[in-house]
């Protein structure tokens, strides 16, 4: 028997799938709160390390951004906040834009914006920390 | 089916104007605003880690910008929007897991947020600039 309970009108097809009428299921949902709750100690961590590059020199800053700990927290930060960002600015985008082309439209830039700068952010870092 | 009878005789739900603004509804809405800043403000970070890497010359450019007066404003909202934003967020994470519904617990966690937001970011400047 499904979770739904015996009276539920779904048809054994739609309950397999579990996915809703939205054909998405809950994946988004979920991916924003484990997401978050990553985002919680990489946050603290992210402030210290701006803290600590705050005014030093050039040196200073790339020995910070280049130490092996340093850096696996910064991509980890980036790779969780760049998701996290990405499904908050749909939902703010699917919430406003109502109309097809312009919601479309924006998605995709959404996704394009979400990706160039995780992709950026990490190539930098990556530089950094192979020192070349 | 946007413009048949049935639809547009229907009596609309009151919207967000109509409302006296209280507390959790203020809340809620910067929660979304601070998420949108920090969407945009992501930019900081990939000025500030491809600055690094592309050399000392690039690294001076973006320390002259972050250090004039309107960067350090950036940086001060950027700060504040990102601890609010992540104490909202446990926020969020703690009515998902059914707590702090209560009437009390509800308003007790709006003040924390604000009250808590604004003290840390303080905080974390004066730390910064004890530091550097």
């Amino acid at each position: 028997m499904s979770v739904f309970g015996k009276f539920s009108i779904q048809t054994p097809y739609k309950r397999v799938h579990g996915l809703g009428s939205a054909g998405a299921g809950t994946e988004h949902f979920w991916k924003q709160r484990v997401t978050a709750v990553a985002l919680i100690p990489l946050t603290l961590v992210f402030v210290v390390v701006v803290i600590l590059a705050a005014g030093k020199d050039y040196d200073a800053a790339r020995r910070l951004l280049g130490n092996p700990f340093v850096a696996l927290m910064m991509l980890l930060f980036v790779g969780a906040g760049v998701s996290h960002m990405r499904i908050g600015m749909q939902v703010i985008i699917e919430d406003y834009v109502h109309e097809d082309v312009p919601k479309i439209a924006l998605l995709v830039l959404n996704t394009f914006f979400s990706i160039a700068t995780g992709l950026a952010c990490a190539f930098a870092i990556l530089k950094l920390s192979f020192g070349v | 089916m946007a413009d048949s009878p049935v639809r547009t005789q229907r009596p609309l739900s009151p919207h967000l104007q109509i409302f006296t603004p209280y507390l959790t509804m203020v809340m809620s809405i910067l929660h979304r605003i601070t998420g949108g800043a920090l969407y945009v403000g992501t930019l900081l970070l990939v000025v500030w880690l491809i600055g690094a890497a592309s050399g000392p010359a690039g690294y001076a450019r973006v320390q002259w910008f972050m250090g004039s007066i309107i960067g350090q404003l950036i940086l001060f909202g950027y700060t504040w929007a990102l601890i609010h934003h992540l104490i909202g967020g446990v926020r969020h994470l703690v009515w998902d897991v059914g707590l702090g519904f209560g009437p009390e617990a509800r308003e007790n966690m709006a003040r924390l947020n604000i009250i808590g937001s604004i003290v840390l970011t303080i905080l974390i400047w004066v730390v910064a600039l004890i530091v550097r």
